[in-house]
């Protein structure tokens, strides 16, 4: 199973700049408290992190619950300390991991 | 479905309103059950919620209406999806900045909606997304400053047609 992702960074930020990352996951988030036609409990399975690195070094990480919507969306900030490529890695309850790498472009 | 997401939070006020002392005025928000932070008048925290900010706030002493800021829509009318915002004024230097921003659900079946880590190159302490809200209640926001400071922001939010998958 692969999860579309969507990343959005400005574009040729400067040096120094503080930019805002948005990421998005295509992803049910299904909570494990619905039940469906028959009365069966449907299975949690929700996105449980995201985990940000830029030239290798972490810069940003989330840890999330249930109680995050469908297609989890977070945008965040970072200042630019040159160029890179950012890797976002999303992992969910049924251990499927998805990994975008962005690379930023630095004016 | 809904009934099993409601059952918490009647009841549990009421066994412990004689522990606080009720607010002066009654127009000022009454003390949480823990009476750690503020209870938006009408509402109540649930157990679960104490826990988990109990476990989150362990014995420090939290900062009320601080830097810490979460900016919510008053009136969701679809709870499966409300933005929010959690921000703190930080200069975000290696000597002062935000290491953990919590994002808790006072009335959804599960109290820790997220939790976010960050370090001084994140520059600004912002984070917005997006999240469920089963039924009208107090979103709370907890920031961990590197300092050990702790700050507490509260807000109520009306919601029309709750998330959380109880449809």
């Amino acid at each position: 199973m692969t999860n579309k992702t969507r990343i959005k960074l400005p574009e040729n930020p400067a040096v120094g700049d503080v930019i805002e990352i948005r990421a998005l996951i295509n992803h049910v988030m299904e909570t494990g408290n619905r039940k469906d036609a028959a009365g069966q409990v449907i299975p949690r399975n929700i996105v449980k992190s995201l985990t940000v690195t830029f030239a290798s070094i972490p810069v940003f990480s989330a840890e999330f619950g249930p109680g995050i919507s469908s297609n989890p969306f977070v945008a965040f900030y970072m200042r630019v300390p040159g160029p890179g490529e950012f890797v976002f890695t999303w992992e969910d309850d049924d251990g499927h991991t998805t990994i975008e790498r962005t690379p930023l472009n630095v004016a | 479905m809904l009934a099993l997401m409601l059952r918490s939070a009647p009841g549990h006020a009421e066994t412990n309103s004689s522990a606080t002392s009720p607010a002066p005025g009654g127009a000022s928000p009454a003390p949480s059950l823990a009476g750690r932070i503020p209870v938006s008048p009408g509402l109540s925290h649930s157990p679960q919620f104490e826990q988990v900010l109990q476990e989150v706030l362990a014995d420090a002493e939290p900062v009320l209406d601080g830097p810490l800021t979460i900016e919510l829509p008053e009136l969701a009318e679809n709870g499966n999806v409300v933005p929010y915002t959690l921000a703190v004024e930080s200069p975000m230097t290696d000597a002062d900045y935000v290491r953990t921003l919590h994002l808790l659900s006072s009335a959804n079946p599960q109290a820790a909606v997220a939790k976010f880590h960050l370090i001084p190159a994140t520059g600004k302490a912002s984070v917005s997304g997006r999240m469920r809200l089963a039924k009208t209640q107090d979103v709370v926001a907890v920031a961990e400053l590197f300092t050990g400071q702790l700050l507490v922001a509260v807000r109520k939010v009306e919601v029309t047609i709750g998330g959380c998958g109880n449809e």
